[in-house]
């Protein structure tokens, strides 16, 4: 893009987003609270373990006293807040560590396979959309649809056991789980690139199916146009009218796309890191979640919720960017 | 152009998977693939994890963790026998006071020096109240403990409590580590560091923990240098990695533990067990609170069924938590399948059999719920197994799965298929099973037991150090069970494991029911040695 970019507008619109979230995410960390407080799961339990089996009323009860959790709702949701805001987590229970620590560990991971998922399926996404958006109805379009369509029906975790069958146990050409290999316990980048195949891939192939659709609509639109069709009337080869105009403008609803796909790749994220035993936030966070860890729920929550936030945000000003009629926010 | 681009991608493809089985053939880390000589690494495949390694927070409390001492420790056949003491305490008062004299030259793998006040500081810090340690009520006979000297601790109980001796297996943490952070979430919880064969050299939760040997052990330095323990929770995972080789041992269940059968490189061990599965009679059920019901039940169960088919012969039929072939068990005290008699006993008792052949009496229908724990295939086949046999007998049972925060506040009328059993003493397991007192502390005494026969003999059994005495309170408790029994005890259930051929020394402790860390041929890790120089890098497995 040649033109300068037009940096106020889009200023402004982060702020007024950042300035909207607050409400946001004190509603979700407080809904956070109620709903885990109404969940049958009791935090005692989960913190005894086994040992929980065996242990007299006694002792649970001052386990749930040295917990915290007999308190009120909101007493806990507060001191949590404030205690957040002066950047103290707080400790997790269940994981028997300070949550700063338990998150600062684990998040690298989660973004590396994220982003690695989101790029592959982006890629392949668009190449495929725009083969098949070229001759809709032709034989690309028909198999790759279809495959598509399939794949949006399928949920995360089931082409993750159906990877590990056929790559780790079938053909025993990638690990079927882990960070690295068993036997070694230092982590070196060719063992974690090798692991990272599968989760990645499949994570990815998960989220293909929108991206593919979109930018295949979109293509096909594009190449129905009176622009396209004028330039190919003007002579102009195929390969420029489909790069130069039709991709341009089908591309358009993709950049919306990559905003609002982010929850959908948050929650696909936390299937494929459990089949995977990828040490990333997941396994902490269903932890969290079974277990009614407050503080490290909370903080996951806000993680989560910061991250879609900010996708939305980022779509749309691409969205401004690309197309200057939408503008920034009005 | 779209031909030849999908050609192209295709070969990328395939040249691209190609590298990536070659680097897998070729990785340095695989134990498979090991450097000649004799196999100085260990990679075993558990299905639960720890909560904690902290010792203060529980972890170790059975003694035998690789990464800390107890006191004393548990042998191959479960007798006590000295580790960080120098022989079994001197008991003095009646039984209310235990004197430990401690090893000398012994250190903790930074280096400091083990001594008397590292023992003291452990066990007061689980009995403070402020730690979060879920297992303190097996230490509640614990008064007071005082160290006198460097090298010996005084243990002051509350009441004579014979098997306070067994409960010192306890890892002991270091003073000068653990006290200068918070006990329930400082960093040594999950970076311990112990006087043990191991030293912990990273956890990755949910994923593994990797050791490796301690050299400068005060019981000489493991022969296994490295030793991973991975954690795969799924059944089918862990036997297809052993299989793979990436595991050299796993716990498997019997089923996928038979596959395992033809292959020479491998041996399969059978640890017996003190596991049993039963299902509680709640006291507080019209049905189930009838003597006569329960007797019935007792006899119309076919445990031996059970034990051919679910647990496909790896297991005994329980009659109650003491196995069969325990030193403990009262002999004459096992219950013959006998479904005419328990059809008899009904008939006297007044239970007569209604129109829809469920049997009815003053109005009340014989029939209950039981629950499992949803998702636990064993349980659930006992529970289907009862159902069925109790069906024979005219009462109608409705097996339903749950969790336990479903079935927890139901236990009180609800049948349960639970499960427990711990080795080392009869009184750990059956105190908590079937004193009266505790009728519905938390899990203890589920089915709201109450004999006042079994409360004295169970008392009679912990009080007295006299041996003969305690066997005589312990055959009490076991006859009362077949009068009237609380439980129907079906089986104990055998844990099975397969371990590479490639090493002297594994063997089996009887195990408890939780099978965790400690449990399995591993459990003596420490003093396996390589097998003669047969065994060389070129025992590639597929």
């Amino acid at each position: 893009m040649k033109r300068r970019l037009p940096w106020g507008p889009m200023a402004r619109m982060t702020g007024r987003r950042a300035l909207a979230a607050v409400p946001v995410l004190l509603a979700v960390t407080f809904a956070v609270f109620a709903v885990a407080e109404a969940s049958p799961f009791d935090p005692v339990k989960a913190y005894a373990g086994t040992a929980g089996l065996t242990a007299s009323q006694e002792n649970l009860d001052q386990l749930r006293a040295n917990l915290g959790v007999d308190r009120p709702l909101v007493t806990r949701w507060w001191e949590w807040l404030t205690s957040a805001l002066t950047g103290d987590l707080g400790d997790s229970a269940v994981l028997r560590r300070p949550v700063a620590e338990v998150i600062g560990e684990r998040l690298g991971w989660s973004v590396l396979l994220a982003v690695t998922a989101f790029l592959v399926a982006i890629a392949l996404g668009t190449l495929l959309g725009v083969l098949a958006g070229r001759r809709r109805g032709g034989l690309v379009d028909r198999a790759v649809s279809s495959v598509a369509y399939t794949l949006e029906a399928a949920p995360a975790f089931w082409l993750g056991l159906l990877a590990i069958w056929f790559f780790a146990l079938k053909l025993g050409a990638l690990p079927a789980g882990g960070l690295t290999d068993t036997a070694s316990d230092t982590v070196t980048a060719d063992q974690v690139a090798r692991h990272l195949v599968l989760p990645a891939l499949v994570l990815g192939v998960s989220q293909l199916p929108w991206f593919f659709l979109y930018v295949r609509q979109g293509v096909g639109d594009a190449l129905d146009e009176d622009p396209v069709r004028g330039a190919r009337a003007r002579g102009l080869r195929e390969r420029t009218v489909l790069t130069g105009h039709a991709l341009r403008s089908g591309m358009l609803p993709m950049l919306t796309l990559i905003g609002s796909r982010v929850p959908e790749l948050i929650t696909g994220a936390l299937l494929v890191e459990t089949v995977f035993s990828w040490p990333g936030i997941a396994a902490a966070t269903v932890q969290a979640a079974t277990s009614v860890d407050f503080p490290l729920l909370a903080a996951l929550t806000v993680l989560a919720t910061a991250a879609v936030l900010l996708g939305n945000l980022l779509s749309d000003l691409l969205y401004g960017l690309a197309d200057p009629r939408v503008g920034f926010d009005g | 152009m779209t031909a030849r681009f999908l050609r192209g991608t295709a070969a990328a493809t395939l040249a691209g998977a190609t590298a990536l089985t070659a680097a897998a053939c070729t990785n340095p880390g695989s134990p498979a693939g090991a450097s000649g000589g004799p196999r100085d690494s260990a990679v075993v495949g558990i299905a639960y994890e720890p909560e904690t390694l902290s010792p203060l927070l529980g972890y170790g409390k059975d003694g035998n963790s690789k990464i800390f001492d107890g006191l004393l420790a548990f042998d191959a056949d479960m007798k006590l026998k000295p580790a960080l003491a120098t022989g079994l305490p001197q008991i003095a008062d009646g039984g209310l006071t235990y004197t430990y004299t401690l090893r000398d030259g012994v250190t903790f793998s930074d280096g400091a020096p083990f001594t008397a006040d590292d023992v003291v500081f452990t066990y007061r810090t689980i009995l403070d109240p402020k730690t979060n340690n879920a297992s303190r009520t097996e230490l509640d006979a614990l008064k007071s403990v005082e160290a006198v000297g460097d090298d010996t601790v005084v243990f002051h109980l509350k009441y004579a409590y014979a098997p306070f001796a067994e409960r010192t297996v306890h890892a002991i943490a270091p003073e000068h580590v653990a006290a200068r952070q918070d006990v329930n979430t400082g960093a040594f919880t999950s970076k311990p560091i112990g006087t043990g064969p191991y030293i912990l050299t990273g956890w990755s939760k949910g994923e593994k923990l990797s050791f490796k040997a301690n050299p400068s052990y005060w019981n000489g330095a493991p022969a296994v240098k490295r030793f991973t323990m991975a954690i795969i929770k799924d059944d089918d995972v862990r036997a297809t990695r052993l299989r793979a080789g990436d595991l050299d041992g796993a716990v498997l269940p019997p089923n996928l533990a038979a596959g395992f059968k033809g292959d020479t490189t491998k041996k399969t061990w059978t640890a017996t067990t003190y596991d049993y599965r039963t299902v509680t009679l709640p006291t507080h059920h019209r049905v189930t609170g009838d003597t006569a019901v329960r007797r019935a039940l007792d006899i119309a169960v076919d445990r031996q069924t059970m034990v051919d088919k679910i647990l496909e012969g790896a297991g005994k039929p329980a009659y109650g938590p003491v196995p069969t072939d325990s030193p403990w068990f009262a002999k004459g005290t096992e219950r013959r399948h006998d479904l005419a008699g328990a059809q008899k006993i009904l008939d006297e008792a007044g239970w007569k059999p209604g129109p829809d052949g469920v049997r009815v009496k003053n109005g009340v229908r014989a029939s209950f719920p039981l629950w499992y724990l949803s998702g636990d295939k064993l349980r659930q086949d006992h529970a289907l197994a009862y159902v069925s046999d109790a069906k024979k007998a005219g009462i109608d049972i409705t097996a339903q799965g749950g969790t336990w925060e479903v079935i927890e506040p139901r236990m009180k009328t609800d049948a349960v298929l639970a499960g427990g059993g711990a080795p080392g003493d009869p009184d750990f397991d059956q105190y908590l099973l079937l004193k009266s007192s505790l009728a519905g502390d938390g899990f203890n005494n589920m089915a709201w037991y109450d004999n006042k026969t079994v409360d004295r003999a169970l008392d009679e059994g912990r009080r007295t150090d006299d041996l003969p005495k305690r066997r005589a309170a312990y055959d009490t408790v076991q006859r009362e069970l077949v009068k009237n029994p609380g439980y129907t005890f079906l089986t104990h259930i055998d844990h099975l494991y397969v371990v590479d051929d490639a090493w002297d020394g594994p063997s089996t402790q009887t195990e408890p029911h939780d099978h965790g860390l400690a449990s399995g041929p591993w459990w003596n890790v420490e003093s396996w040695k390589p097998k003669g120089a047969t065994e060389t890098a070129g025992a590639t497995k597929k």
